[in-house]
């Protein structure tokens, strides 16, 4: 353009190439991506919006209002998703404060110890569940022989056991995020929140809870929306009491065969999901934590 | 709430004004190393005193140990009269600016320096108000609303300063809070930062290894190494009088001679006489420091003959230009490097180069005698 301008031509060919070698690198991701998930999304997407006489209709969604069937389900897997959230939240945030203030080569040990099950198949820790929590369990027996309880209660096939198993698998996704956001805060906050005369407990509720809660929120959210579409555990443990999206969806395919009511759901529970990740994203501002943005 | 503020507010509410510190005995061990060596030190009320050294020499403990930030092993620390060693860093009432700052990035300017005054129960309206005078102070007026991240290196440093002193703590205690500035608005918050303390009166610690910005803002200085206090002196005194061969080379840029002690108690040093000590001084190694402004460089024809001088011949190795001064480099003859800065050029008419024969005096009155520790270092050049 300027011809004063000596070789911005071939610099900016240069810099041209140099992006699209580096977009190139992610093509295969991409390509995967697009015909492994956008593709048949999208098809199930149109599936939901296909009737049974094969004309374009919206009777599955209709039937989901009508049946109150479909709206127990999704309170149960919102439940349980939340339930588990919060559990995890319980024995997460203490557990990464502790790795947090550990030296560095203890950390790592200790975050081991969490990492380990998560190389573990979730069926193998899900059957593990079903030995330790059943009415001769282990659990059960100990209880008992330490006198906690006289007759076996039951801990397995119902909300008690879905719960426990699922917050145990889904513990390192709310640790990771909260640990790392937790040893970003540098240890001068808190001697300087004590310095200027808050006592321990104030100087944690103003300065250190604030700012580890983009991990917290991050972390939270990760395992709220994995536990969404949970399938294994629910079905495993709940003992076909925990009726979640996904366990319903499997059986309308089983039963009826019936592919539009299935994608039907699993559109509603994708959209929902979504909206969820939207709204949070915006009250907390968490695209930074989220998506790796500063 | 009220609970912690009755208890923040009784710690000291029988004073006024500053608080002198005495420390007694302070010591802290990290395993085999003594980080404090049986300190003792009062820093009087109202003084700015200066925590120097080199880095792992102890300074930084010391202030921490002040602020209750680390557990000592043994000693006490007073504030006026009041035993603070196991006292918790929130009931002590000091005032303090860390090296990183420490602000807190999820509160605004205003909610930062408002931050140690909501602890005390200090009415919403009171707080506004004290927080501007703060901002005003420190030169931040209508900043207030800014969030940390938009704020520059400079204007951080001074919000953290209005946060420390905000409360009005009777001591106030710096952790090299000027080392993360550009050397020019470093020069300038020296200088603000004193007429700052002595706007506020306040007993002030400052901590950092920068021996200019030492001898600038100090009352007194205390050099420490190794977990010792090896001076504690005026500045002045610390420049010029220096004790011991560590303070000497540590302070300024000297060049420091060993020299020989003769059965006569004078002291020689390439046969060349330096200075006369009592025979009966027990010291036998000692060193000659010297400061290169001391020191004057002529050619050797005109090296003067002046009986209170003492002349070295020596040969230029390097020439240095420093902007406001040139640095020149000599060779004693013997592989000893001395340093002279450009005021001691006299005869501006002759261009020195590299393997110029010259030579440097010094006054008689200007020798610098240091009791030489370490015997089997020879020759300390910088």
């Amino acid at each position: 353009m300027n011809q004063s301008a000596p070789n911005a031509e071939a610099l900016r060919r240069q810099a041209k190439v140099e992006q699209w070698s580096l977009l190139s690198l992610a093509l295969p991701a991409v390509a995967l991506v697009f015909f492994v998930v956008v593709i048949p999304v999208g098809w199930l997407f149109f599936l939901s919006f296909v009737g049974k006489d094969g004309s374009a209709s919206l009777e599955h969604y209709q039937k989901m209002l009508e049946y109150k069937s479909y709206f127990r389900t999704f309170r149960t897997t919102f439940q349980v998703s939340l339930f588990t959230t919060l559990i995890c939240i319980a024995i997460g945030y203490p557990l990464a404060y502790f790795l947090a203030q550990l030296p560095q080569r203890w950390a790592g040990i200790f975050m081991l110890a969490v990492l380990l099950p998560f190389w573990t198949s979730l069926l193998v820790r899900t059957y593990a569940w079903l030995v330790l929590l059943q009415r001769k369990g282990i659990l059960n027996e100990f209880a008992m022989n330490i006198g906690l309880w006289d007759s076996p209660v039951k801990l397995v096939h119902n909300m008690t056991g879905t719960l426990i198993g699922m917050a145990h698998i889904m513990l390192p996704f709310l640790v990771l995020p909260l640990y790392s956001a937790m040893k970003k805060i540098d240890k001068d906050m808190m001697q300087a929140a004590s310095n200027l005369g808050a006592r321990p407990s104030r100087a944690f509720l103003s300065i250190y809870m604030p700012l580890s809660v983009s991990g917290l929120v991050a972390g939270s959210l990760i395992v709220f929306i994995l536990c969404l579409g949970f399938y294994v555990t629910p079905a495993v443990l709940g003992g076909g009491k925990v009726i979640m999206v996904s366990t319903q969806i499997t059986a309308i395919l089983e039963n009826q065969f019936n592919w539009g009511a299935a994608s039907a759901l699993g559109v509603v529970l994708l959209v929902a999901t979504f909206l969820l990740l939207w709204i949070t994203t915006k009250l907390f501002r968490l695209d930074g934590a989220l998506f790796g943005r500063g | 709430m009220n609970h912690e503020d009755n208890q923040v507010n009784s710690a000291r509410s029988n004073n006024s004004g500053a608080l002198p510190i005495s420390i007694r005995n302070l010591t802290k061990r990290y395993g085999e190393i003594y980080a404090l060596d049986a300190v003792d030190l009062n820093i009087e009320s109202g003084e700015f005193l200066t925590l120097l050294g080199p880095s792992g020499s102890g300074k930084t403990t010391l202030l921490m140990a002040i602020a209750g930030f680390n557990r000592p092993d043994s000693g006490s620390i007073r504030f006026g009269d009041e035993e603070m060693i196991l006292t918790p860093p929130h009931k002590r009432e000091v005032g303090m600016v860390f090296q990183s700052y420490a602000l807190f990035p999820h509160m605004s300017v205003a909610e930062n320096i408002a931050f140690p005054l909501k602890l005390r129960g200090v009415t919403k309206q009171e707080r506004m108000q004290r927080v501007n005078e703060a901002l005003e102070t420190v030169q931040l007026t209508d900043l207030g609303h800014r969030e940390i991240d938009q704020l520059s290196g400079g204007q951080r440093q001074r919000v953290a300063l209005a946060r420390a002193f905000v409360f009005r703590p009777q001591i106030l205690l710096m952790d090299e809070p000027l080392s993360a500035l550009d050397k020019k608005l470093r020069e300038r918050m020296q200088i603000e930062l004193k007429q700052l303390h002595r706007q506020l009166g306040v007993t002030t610690v400052y901590v950092t290894h920068d021996q200019r910005e030492a001898l600038t803002m100090s009352d007194r200085i205390a050099v420490i190494n190794e977990g010792r206090l090896v001076q504690v002196d005026q500045p002045e005194e610390i420049y010029n009088k220096p004790r011991t061969a560590f303070v000497a080379d540590f302070i300024g840029e000297s060049t420091m001679l060993s020299l020989r002690k003769q059965r006569d108690g004078s002291l020689t040093y390439n046969n060349t006489l330096i200075a006369n000590i009592s025979p009966d001084n027990r010291v036998n190694n000692w060193l000659l420091a010297m400061r290169p402004e001391r020191l004057s460089l002529q050619t050797r024809m005109n090296a003067s003959a002046n009986a209170d001088d003492i002349v070295f011949p020596c040969i230029v190795k390097e020439i240095v230009f420093q902007g406001e001064s040139a640095y020149m480099l000599l060779d004693l003859g013997d592989g000893t490097e001395i340093g002279v800065r450009s005021g001691g050029f006299n005869d501006t008419d002759v261009r020195y180069e590299s393997g110029s024969e010259v030579a440097v005096s010094l006054k008689k009155s200007d020798v610098l005698l240091v009791p030489d520790t370490d015997k089997n270092n020879v020759t300390h050049v910088r």
